[in-house]
């Protein structure tokens, strides 16, 4: 909403610079954006009057003019213009003069002769023809207003106002307008508020609006209110300046005077009006009903509108003229040639308007206001206010009589007034009687101990809504800060919220750097990591901004593969990165999904494999402190994300709780990846489910350990941890420690490799003889060769 | 035997000095050098051996003057081989001197993503404040998001969060609120409670804008909550989150499930209020929404507002990240170059 400080001065006068202004007000909940002093950006510039023009002796095109200025001495200018003739007033920059665009004039010389300022055009002075219809758009603007020799041009034209642009909130459509405004100015001043209740002469004639149109509303639910006026022998021209500066200060196009005039209500009531052209409304009838299923309505913005059986339109005896509170339709559109008018000033369910507009997909200045829910009450004095201006302006006759539709009125709000609740639920100590005052200056009605609220304020329903209307007055930051005393609590962290923040702090000590990435992603990215198609179940966005932020991820790997291809191709030439991240699970239809959280930890760096231990080293140690154990770590050839031979899982009791590999080369195409890339894809959420972070002391060891050594000769394909478990097995009890320290091969040992194991071998009981050593050794061996034809490597 | 033993004397002081004065293969030579002055076959005490010779007058005295070479040659010997041990060590410690300034190295460290870091530190000064920190479903419902927070459906408050919808009744949150609305009918008062999270609104990505960020919901319900404690407890943590001499300043606003509502701005943490291009030359950057929690808010989740009354407020953690670290284009944070992560 941009305010004109003149036309707010029509009601209030406040005395405060532009600066002061913007703070009181939105220190007192009408918040300002911006304030704009119009006068600021034309300096200089005065009514010239043309006293003799010459040809410029060495161009076809310039002519001299000497100008009187008011300052005694006439003054030379050259111009270009050809518009112009003796006597002409003009507006004249003079030497060291700014126009609105910033231009600074001073003075020169053009064709070798001085030239001391320019005349100016319209657009020079940042105006349009819609602001002054008399003037042409290419020429000096030839002055057709009363103003004398050299007074200031912003006087003339009424450039001097300070505009205020306000963000109002939904819930007060009532400050969408000057009036409004103005009462919460002269409430945030403690100044009176002069209102004047528009007054009709009418035509007087025995005409009546009944002679011309009948309204019927047939949805009163949608239309609580619908009030109209008739005028003849309308006179479309321009309207008068005042009214033209008015609108444009407020950053509305002058057009012509009816539809000027509404538009001027509009912004000065925040009430909408329209006005059809009478000849248009076949069989004199306005009904205002639902939308027929097929109904169509060309509106007034030249495009065609599909309307359905939940719209309100506002019809003649045969069609539709107008999608009620959102636009006319062009049907009935005023005209050069309008004779005759009729003037609407209704009220629409806000809800209503709202479907209707989002339905079209056409937003107005009409709907936007109606959907905040707008006074039924106004539609009165804002379209006698219409009228009012019919006449001042001469633009036509007000017909006797007017149609007021009225169905139920809104129920009144009824609200006890307790200052000591009020202080109270604050925590002020704001004095009963400025309470009083300030409901007097918000047209808030005290009576008996209770409160009524104006019709306009519906947004004022109990004690808290009161309340603030007190404080916002009184002055939110005179609110003194307080502690509250209250049972005490106990601030936390949850098990889980710990958990999780432990395995941050792991995994960012490991190097890792935590990154965040969009929960939504594009479908494209399953297939950029060859997921499987029974995992690609995901929650669809109906209404995405676009095909890459569509679907919510049931796998956060595709995001982070992204940040580390970003890096990649950044030329970082190590990195690894991981994300804590939600995936999301459907669950069926109207079913909330299951938000499961994941950690996807992904790297590149060197071009062998040592990274994939490295990740497994990482996961292998969240596994421990989360004193997850009995679990199996086995090769994976199935999983397409990743490569057949560098691929393992981990599982516990059947399920698969994490993954890890070096991608496969087909995905790291897909990422353009030029090294490998190893990953990781851990179900934290399982590991919340089975995690035991309890921590029980074990003694230490009384007794020495001893450990051996041995390396064994088995066939290639036996896996390590194979093996190990083996090992376990048959060691028994006294083994502590299993740790695999060389895997070798070489020609002699052919089709077969060597690995060797160290074993840490200690008793509760007693220092280990080396008999009791050599034992173990023997049953390991013995069992090795036994299951896997393994032999000592001599 | 006297001169003998002046002579050997003479000799040795002779031979040591010129030991410690040349400095070469000093260890071996002061070794091979004991051997022969004081060593068991020394030339000491093969003059000793022929005391046995002497008078029994001159025995003692001999004796005496024998004892006095040994302790001389002792005595400079053990000084020069100090001497020599503290000459070895310099030498030893000059040799391993090291270029101190070449660069240090740096252990391979991972950093929190900022928008953590201060999610953490929001975190903490609240659980330090007595709040717990509530979690809550992303994907929501519509009734959490926005009925139950007064906003029902064709409310124009609905046009300023615009939502991403899965279907008519499910939606992606737009705000961290709907965690309220879950919190009161889970637990009855005193709640006091955070719940930060990612939310959704559907603005196209751009320096100031994105279809996803982070909030931070925070919830207090008891008997007797007042405004004024809204405002202290929201002044105890800018304090400690922007620092010690950090003002508030509430502007009346409207937020649907609030009243009264402000927003509310503290004093510019980079200039202190005097106006800097942070704070764009207001003094005053706006981080928090708040308000008392509407009545119709608690009725909806079986509170009684004659009974309770309570606060709540939210602040984005993307902004707050921005203007602590002047970050001027939102899309740094999720493009995750470690470039941009290393650097807090």
């Amino acid at each position: 909403m941009v305010l004109s400080m003149k036309w707010l001065s029509d009601y209030v006068k406040v005395d405060a610079s532009p600066k002061d202004f913007s703070d009181r007000m939105t220190a007192t909940g009408s918040k300002v954006e911006g304030f704009e002093d119009l006068s600021e950006k034309i300096k200089n510039v005065v009514v010239g009057k043309i006293l003799e023009i010459e040809k410029h002796p060495d161009s076809d095109h310039l002519q001299i003019c000497q100008m009187d200025l008011g300052e005694g001495e006439p003054v030379q200018i050259i111009t270009g213009a050809q518009n112009i003739a003796v006597g002409d007033l003009v507006p004249v920059a003079k030497h060291d003069s700014y126009l609105p665009d910033g231009t600074h004039i001073k003075k020169g010389k053009l064709r070798g002769l001085p030239s001391n300022g320019m005349l100016c055009s319209l657009s020079e002075l940042g105006l349009t023809q819609n602001d002054f219809p008399y003037a042409i758009e290419d020429g000096i603007f030839i002055l057709d207003e009363k103003c004398e020799i050299g007074q200031d041009i912003k006087e003339v034209l009424d450039l001097d106002d300070v505009v205020v642009e306000f963000e109002i909130t939904p819930n007060r459509p009532d400050c969408l307008s000057v009036i409004g405004l103005a009462r919460e100015a002269a409430a945030s001043y403690n100044t009176p508020l002069t209102l004047n209740a528009p007054k009709v002469k009418g035509c007087g004639d025995g005409d009546k609006i009944e002679n011309y149109v009948s309204v019927e509303v047939m949805d009163t639910d949608l239309c609580p209110r619908y009030t109209a006026r008739v005028v003849k022998n309308i006179k479309i021209e321009p309207s008068p300046k005042w009214l033209r500066t008015r609108l444009r200060n407020s950053g509305i196009r002058p057009i012509n005077n009816i539809v000027d005039i509404t538009n001027y209500v509009c912004l000065e009531y925040g009430q909408p009006m329209h006005a059809f052209d009478y000849e248009y409304l076949k069989g004199g009838k306005i009904i205002v009903r639902r939308a027929e299923k097929d109904e169509k309505i060309t509106t007034l913005d030249d495009v065609e509108r599909q309307l359905n059986d939940k719209m309100l339109v506002i019809s003649d005896a045969e069609k539709a003229v107008a999608i009620a509170g959102v636009m006319g339709g062009q049907n009935s559109e005023i005209n050069e040639n309008t004779k005759t008018i009729v003037f609407e000033s209704a009220n629409f369910y806000g809800p209503s308007v709202r479907t209707t507009s989002r339905g079209v997909g056409l937003r107005t200045e009409a709907s936007g206001r109606y959907e905040k829910g707008l006074d039924a009450e106004n539609t009165l004095p804002a379209i006698e206010r219409a009228c009012e201006l019919i006449e001042l302006l001469g633009a036509g006759e007000v017909v006797d009589g007017i149609i007021d539709v009225y169905g139920k009125k809104a129920a009144q709000a009824e609200i006890d007034f307790d200052p000591e609740k009020i202080n109270r639920f604050l925590g002020t100590n704001i004095p009963e009687q400025f309470m009083l005052d300030t409901f007097k200056l918000l047209d808030i009605k005290y009576k008996n101990g209770k409160l009524y609220p104006p019709s306009f304020r519906a947004d004022l329903l109990c004690m808290q809504d009161i309340a603030e209307e007190v404080v916002r007055i009184y002055g939110y930051n005179t609110i003194e800060s307080s502690k509250f005393v209250a049972e005490s609590l106990v601030g936390k962290r949850d098990d889980r919220q710990k958990y999780l923040a432990e395995i941050d702090n792991l995994l960012v000590s490991k190097g890792l750097y935590e990154i965040r990435t969009y929960s939504f992603i594009s479908p494209k990215y399953y297939d950029k990591i060859r997921l499987a198609q029974d995992k690609r179940n995901s929650i669809v966005i109906s209404n995405p901004l676009g095909e890459d932020t569509s679907i919510m991820r049931t796998t956060a790997l595709p995001g982070v593969l992204e940040a580390l291809s970003n890096n990649r191709r950044k030329r970082v030439p190590v990195c690894g990165l991981y994300e804590m991240a939600k995936v999301y699970y459907p669950k069926g239809e109207d079913v909330l999904p299951d938000e499961f959280v994941t950690t996807v930890i992904a790297c590149y760096g060197s071009n062998d494999t040592s990274m994939f231990y490295t990740l497994k080293g990482y996961v292998e140690e969240l596994l421990n402190f989360s004193g997850v154990k009995k679990y199996e770590v086995s090769a994976e050839k199935n999983n397409e994300t990743y490569h057949p031979g560098r691929c393992a899982v981990f599982t516990k009791d059947g399920k698969v709780f994490a993954t890890i590999g070096q991608l496969h080369p087909k995905v790291l195409d897909n990422y353009g990846f030029d090294l490998p890339v190893f990953a990781a894809e851990i179900d934290t959420e399982y590991l919340i489910g089975i995690k035991d972070t309890t921590r029980e002391y074990k003694p230490l060891p009384k007794f020495p350990a001893t450990t051996r050594d041995l390396a064994f000769v088995c066939e290639k394909s036996l896996e390590a941890g194979t093996l190990r478990r083996a090992i376990t097995k048959y060691a028994g009890n006294l083994l502590e420690n299993v740790e695999i320290f060389d895997i070798y091969t070489d020609a002699k040992l052919g089709d077969k490799k060597s690995m060797a194991y160290s074993l840490t071998l200690r008793s509760p009981d007693k220092t280990l003889s080396d008999e009791d050593g050599d034992k173990v050794v023997k049953k390991v061996l013995a069992g090795l060769e036994k299951e896997f034809g393994v032999t000592l490597r001599s | 035997m006297k001169e003998k033993l002046q002579a050997l004397r003479a000799q040795a002081m002779e031979e040591l000095s010129a030991i410690t004065s040349s400095g070469d293969q000093l260890s071996k030579n002061l070794e091979d050098f004991k051997v022969k002055y004081l060593g068991k076959k020394s030339e000491l005490v093969s003059v000793m051996k022929g005391m046995g010779a002497l008078s029994p007058e001159e025995r003692p005295i001999m004796g005496q003057l024998a004892n006095e070479v040994r302790t001389s040659i002792e005595t400079a010997f053990n000084e020069a081989k100090e001497n020599a041990a503290k000459v070895e060590l310099e030498n030893k410690l000059i040799a391993e001197t090291i270029d101190v300034t070449l660069p240090g190295k740096q252990p391979l460290m991972g950093r929190p993503h900022p928008i953590s870091a201060v999610q953490t530190e929001i975190e903490n000064i609240f659980i330090g404040l007595g709040f717990e920190i509530v979690d809550g479903p992303e994907v929501e419902y519509d009734y959490y998001n926005f009925t139950a927070l007064n906003i029902p459906p064709e409310h124009p408050a609905r046009d300023t969060q615009d939502t991403f919808y899965i279907n008519a009744n499910t939606l992606l949150r737009t705000q961290t609120s709907s965690v309220q609305i879950h919190a009161m009918e889970k637990k009855k008062p005193p709640i006091r409670m955070i719940s930060p999270g990612r939310v959704y609104r559907s603005d196209a990505i751009d320096a100031t804008h994105s279809p996803m960020f982070h909030q931070v919901e925070g919830l207090v319900v008891d008997k007797g909550i007042t405004m004024g404690d809204l405002k202290g407890t929201l002044e105890l943590f800018s304090r400690n989150m922007f620092g010690e001499d950090t003002k508030i300043r509430f502007r009346p606003h409207h937020f649907p499930f609030t009243e009264p509502s402000a927003e509310v701005d503290v004093s510019c943490f980079a200039c202190g209020g005097k106006g800097c291009r942070i704070c764009k030359g207001e003094g005053w950057i706006e981080i928090l929404g708040a308000g008392m929690v509407h009545p119709d808010v608690l009725r909806r989740c079986d509170i009684d507002p004659e009974e309770y009354s309570g606060f709540a407020f939210g602040m984005g953690i993307e902004r707050i990240v921005m203007k602590k670290y002047n970050i001027d284009d939102m899309r740094l944070l999720y493009e995750n170059d470690i470039r941009f992560l290393s650097q807090f």
